[in-house]
C-alpha cells in the first residue's frame, strides 16, 4: 500500500474527469474526514486517512482490501475503472442516461444500451462522454460513454447503440473472481 | 384398524413439541365444558369430519401426559425442560395416574356436557361463541331441522366415542404386544435390521413412546439403554447420520424432541434476505420486489431488517436491486450474533472469521459506515466473495485481511468490539448441507473445539476493555453441539478471569446448558442462547456475549499450570504465540530428560506409547486445519 506517484496520479485524474469531470475537487477536500487514494497491488483504493491508518498494520500479503476500489492500473499502464466506484461517481457524475426497465436486464448482461432503451438522457452531452446510467427508478446501474451525442440520437434508428458498455452491476455476479 | 399407523405418527409428533401441547393440555383441563359446548355444534353439519379430528386431539393429549410423567421420573435424563416440569405439575399429574383414566376421564366429561350445551344452544342461546358456530356453519337451515340433526349426531357422537374407546384400548395393547416383539434379544434385532424404512419408522415410534412413559411402558426389566441403542440404530439407518454424530446429537435434546430435530433437519429452512439500511428501507425494498412479483413478509417482530421470501418468479440473487447492493441473502439466525453484538457507532469492530460477508456488512450498516470494520477470513478464496459483498452494498469503511484469526491480537488489537461466528461442523445447518450427517467423525469435533476454544481467547484478547462504548465479544457458532458451544465458552471463562457473560440482547431462544451429561458449566452459561431448527424454524445456532472487564491477561505460568492440571486430552496450544509453545515443549523434554535420569530403564510398552501418540499427533497437524506454527514443528518432526 502507497501514495499514487505523479504519473499514476494523472492517468487516474484524467480517467475520473471522464465521468466527474471537475467534480474530482469534491472527492478530495471533503467537509467530513481527510479521504486519500492509495495503491495497493495495482489497484487504487479511496479510504478514509483513519482507516487508512490503522490498516498500515496489516501484512501487504495478508491484506485483501480496504476502503473502496475505484479501478485498477493495467499491465501497460492504463487505468481500467471497477464498477465498484459507481456509488461515489454516481454521486458527482455530469452525464446521465436513464434506461426504461425493458433495457435493465439487457444491459445487466454486459450488452450496450440501444436506443429503444433509453428513457432519458442528459441534455447536450457530447460524443464519447463518459456517462452513468441509472434505471428510471434512479439505481445506478453502470456507466459506459456515449457513442454519438444527445442531438444526434434523435435522428439514429432505435436498434442502434447509443451508450457503449463498460461497467455494470452485473460484474459482481459475472467476474467476482477477476474483479477482486 | 386401518387408522392405526397415522394416528401413532401424529401422535409421536405431537409429542415431541411439549410447550405448545401443554398450552393446550392445560387450556382443556381448566375449560373442559367450553370445548364440549363447541364440540357438538360443530357436529351439526360435519359428522363425518368431526371424529377424525377428536381422535388426533386424544391421542396428542395422551402423549403430552406420557412426556410429562417421565420428564418427572426421569429428570436427570431430561434435564431441559423444567418449565415443561414446572407447568405440567398443577395441571395434569394428579389428572391421571394412568393414561386410560386419563382418557376415560376426558371422554367422560365431554359425554356428560354433552347433553347440557346442546339444551343451551336451544333453549336460551345466550353464549355468543355458539351463535358464530351456528350462523357458519347452518346459516341456511331451519332450527327445527336443527333439533332433529341435534338428537341424531348426539347418537352418532356416542356410537363414535365408544368405538374410539374400544380402539384405542386395542391400540394400548397392540402396543404391548409389539414391544415385546422388537425388544426381544440379539436375534430378533439382526432379523429387524434389514427391513425396510417404513418399518424402521414404526418402530422408532413405537420406542419413543415407550421412552416417553418408560415406567409403566418398558417390558419386563430391559434396562433404558437397550432400548436407546435400538433407538440410535433405528435413527442411524432412517436418517442416514454416522453412529458417532446420531449420539452426540440425540442427547441435546429430551427422546421425541430429538426425533423432531432430525425430521427439521430434512425440511429446507425459508429464504430471508436483510435489507442494506445504507442504501434502502425495508419498506421501499419490499415494495420494489413486490413489484417484480416477489412474495413476501416481514420475518418476525424480532428483526426490523428482515424479509421471508415466500416465492419469487425471478432469481432472489441476481435482481437488480440485489446488484445494486439493497439487500443481501443471509439466513435468519446470522442476523443474531450482529443483534448480540450491536455495534455503536463510531466503534472499531473485528469480524474474525467474516466469509461471505453477511455478518460483516450488517455490523457497517448498524455502524452507518461510521468507525470502521476489520474483516478477517482464514480463506483466501472466500475473501473474493467477502470483498465482493462489501462493495455491493456500499460498505466505506472496511478493511478485508486474510490471516489465521489467531494470530490477531499479534496483527491489531484494541477494537470495541469482536464477533466471533467460529468455524464448526455445522450440525445447526444439516437442511443446507447434508454431508455432514457422515463426514464428521471424533477427531473432526476434537479438532473444531481445540480451535474454537483458541480463536476465543484471541477474541477476548483483542477488545479493549477500556472502551468506552464496547469491550463485547460474541461467540456464535451454527452448530448445535455443546462441546464447540457451551464448552468452549466454559473454557474461555475458566481461562480469561477478566470476562464475564452478559445478556445477548436477543429476546428469544433457549438458554444454554448449565449441564449436560457428566459436564457441569459455569452456572452463568444460562445467560447464552440456543436456537434450534424444529423450534424456532432457523438454522441451529448458538450465541453467547462476554464483557471485558479489564485489560490483564493471565500470567503464562499459571496457564501452564492449569493445562496440565486439567486439560490433558488436548495438546495445549492455546497461548497466542508459537514461541511460547515452543518454549514448553522444551521444558517438558527437559522434564522428561530429569526424570529418564532418576530411573535409567527401558519400557518397551511406554515407548510404543509415546510413539503412537507422536505419529497421531503428526497426522493431526497434517489432515484439515492450517496451524503454522505447529506445522513447521511436523517438518521438523518428519525430518
Amino acid at each position: 500500500m502507497r501514495p499514487l506517484t505523479e504519473l499514476e496520479t494523472k492517468t487516474f485524474f484524467e480517467k475520473l474527469a471522464k465521468y466527474i469531470g471537475r467534480n474530482i475537487t469534491h472527492l478530495i477536500d471533503r467537509g467530513d474526514e481527510t479521504y486519500c487514494f492509495r495503491l495497493h497491488r495495482d489497484r487504487v483504493y479511496y479510504v478514509s486517512e483513519s482507516v487508512m491508518r490503522k490498516a498500515t498494520s496489516v501484512g501487504r500479503d495478508q491484506l485483501i482490501s480496504l476502503g473502496i476500489c475505484f479501478g485498477k492500473f493495467t499491465k501497460t499502464g492504463k487505468f481500467r475503472m471497477h464498477v465498484t466506484c459507481l456509488d461515489y461517481i454516481a454521486q458527482y457524475a455530469k452525464h446521465k442516461v436513464w434506461i426504461k426497465p425493458n433495457g435493465e436486464m439487457p444491459f445487466l448482461y454486459g450488452n450496450h444500451v440501444v436506443k429503444a432503451h433509453i428513457g432519458r438522457v442528459t441534455e447536450d452531452t457530447p460524443e464519447h462522454q463518459g456517462v452513468i446510467i441509472y434505471s428510471m427508478t434512479d439505481i445506478p446501474l453502470g456507466f459506459g460513454v456515449t457513442a454519438r451525442s444527445t442531438s444526434d440520437t434523435r435522428k439514429m434508428e432505435p436498434t442502434a447503440i447509443v451508450v457503449f458498455h463498460q461497467a455494470d452491476i452485473g460484474e459482481y455476479l459475472r467476474q467476482e473472481d477477476t474483479l477482486f | 384398524m386401518a387408522g392405526k399407523p397415522s394416528n401413532n405418527k401424529k401422535g409421536a409428533k405431537a409429542a415431541s413439541s411439549p410447550q405448545k401441547n401443554n398450552k393446550r393440555k392445560v387450556a382443556a383441563v381448566e375449560a373442559p365444558s367450553k370445548k364440549a359446548k363447541v364440540a357438538p355444534s360443530k357436529a351439526v353439519k360435519s359428522n363425518g369430519k368431526k371424529a377424525p379430528a377428536k381422535a388426533d386431539s386424544e391421542s396428542e393429549d395422551d402423549e403430552s401426559w406420557a412426556y410429562g410423567a417421565v420428564s418427572e421420573s426421569e429428570s436427570e435424563a431430561e434435564e431441559m425442560d423444567d418449565e415443561f416440569v414446572s407447568a405440567e405439575e398443577g395441571s395434569d399429574l394428579e389428572t391421571g395416574a394412568l393414561g386410560d383414566d386419563f382418557l376415560g376421564d376426558e371422554f367422560a366429561a365431554s359425554d356428560d356436557d354433552e347433553g347440557g350445551p346442546g339444551a343451551d344452544l336451544l333453549g336460551s342461546g345466550d353464549d355468543e361463541e355458539e351463535e358464530e358456530e351456528e350462523d357458519i356453519f347452518a346459516s341456511n337451515s331451519e332450527d327445527s331441522d336443527d333439533d332433529d340433526m341435534e338428537t341424531k349426531s348426539r347418537k352418532l357422537d356416542a356410537a363414535k366415542k365408544a368405538e374410539e374407546e374400544e380402539a384405542e384400548a386395542e391400540l394400548q395393547t397392540n402396543i404391548m404386544l409389539e414391544n415385546d416383539k422388537y425388544v426381544l434379544p440379539g436375534d430378533d434385532h439382526e432379523a429387524l435390521h434389514s427391513t425396510d424404512l417404513q418399518v424402521v419408522l414404526a418402530r422408532i415410534q413405537e420406542i419413543v413412546r415407550v421412552l416417553n412413559n418408560f415406567r409403566e411402558m418398558r417390558e419386563g426389566n430391559r434396562s433404558r439403554n437397550d432400548y436407546i441403542s435400538q433407538l440410535l440404530k433405528d435413527l442411524c439407518m432412517y436418517y442416514g447420520y454416522n453412529e458417532y454424530l446420531m449420539e452426540k446429537l440425540f442427547y441435546i435434546f429430551p427422546v421425541s424432541e430429538a426425533i423432531e430435530f432430525f425430521e427439521a433437519n430434512e425440511v429446507p429452512r425459508p429464504v430471508t434476505i436483510r435489507t442494506n439500511t445504507l442504501k434502502t428501507r425495508r419498506r421501499e425494498l419490499a415494495q420494489a420486489l413486490i413489484n417484480r412479483g416477489v412474495n413476501l413478509d416481514p420475518v418476525g417482530k424480532w428483526s426490523k431488517v428482515g424479509l421471508q421470501v415466500f416465492d419469487s418468479p425471478v432469481p432472489i440473487g441476481a435482481t437488480p436491486e440485489y446488484l445494486a447492493g439493497h439487500y443481501m441473502l443471509q439466513a435468519a439466525s446470522s442476523f443474531l450474533p450482529v443483534m448480540a453484538l450491536a455495534p455503536q457507532e463510531h466503534e472499531r469492530v473485528l469480524d474474525m472469521a467474516s466469509a461471505p460477508g453477511g455478518k460483516s456488512t450488517y455490523i457497517a450498516a448498524l455502524l452507518k459506515n461510521t468507525g470502521m470494520v476489520f474483516a478477517n477470513d482464514a480463506n483466501k478464496d472466500r475473501t473474493k466473495s467477502l470483498v465482493a459483498n462489501i462493495h455491493r452494498l456500499g460498505v466505506k469503511n472496511a478493511v478485508v485481511c486474510n490471516y489465521d484469526g489467531r494470530e490477531f491480537p499479534g496483527v491489531i488489537g484494541g477494537f470495541d468490539r469482536v464477533l466471533l461466528d467460529a468455524p464448526c461442523s455445522g450440525t445447526g445447518v444439516i437442511s443446507k448441507d447434508a454431508s455432514v450427517k457422515t463426514n464428521k467423525s471424533e477427531q473432526d469435533f476434537q479438532m473444531l473445539s481445540q480451535l474454537q476454544k483458541q480463536l476465543v481467547l484471541s477474541a477476548i484478547d483483542s477488545v479493549d476493555a477500556g472502551s468506552k462504548t464496547g469491550g463485547y465479544i460474541v461467540y456464535s457458532t451454527c452448530s448445535v453441539v455443546v462441546d464447540e458451544n457451551e464448552d468452549v465458552v466454559n473454557y474461555a471463562l475458566k481461562k480469561r478471569p477478566n470476562v464475564k457473560l452478559v445478556s445477548t440482547g436477543l429476546d428469544f431462544g433457549k438458554e444454554g446448558f448449565t449441564r449436560f451429561r457428566e459436564k457441569v458449566f459455569h452456572p452463568s452459561i444460562s445467560l447464552t442462547r440456543r436456537y434450534y431448527p424444529h423450534m424456532h424454524n432457523m438454522d441451529g445456532f448458538y450465541v453467547a456475549k462476554f464483557k471485558k472487564l479489564s485489560n490483564k491477561i493471565p500470567t503464562k505460568k499459571a496457564d501452564d499450570g492449569i493445562d496440565l492440571d486439567e486439560e490433558e486430552e488436548f495438546t495445549p496450544i492455546t497461548e497466542d504465540s508459537g514461541k511460547r509453545q515452543r518454549g514448553k515443549k522444551t521444558s517438558a523434554a527437559a522434564k522428561a530428560a530429569v526424570t529418564e535420569a532418576d530411573e535409567i530403564s527401558f519400557n518397551a510398552d511406554e515407548d510404543e506409547e509415546l510413539i503412537r501418540s507422536s505419529q497421531a499427533k503428526l497426522l493431526q497437524s497434517q489432515k484439515g486445519i492450517k496451524l503454522r506454527p505447529k506445522k513447521a514443528e511436523s517438518s521438523k518432526e518428519s525430518k
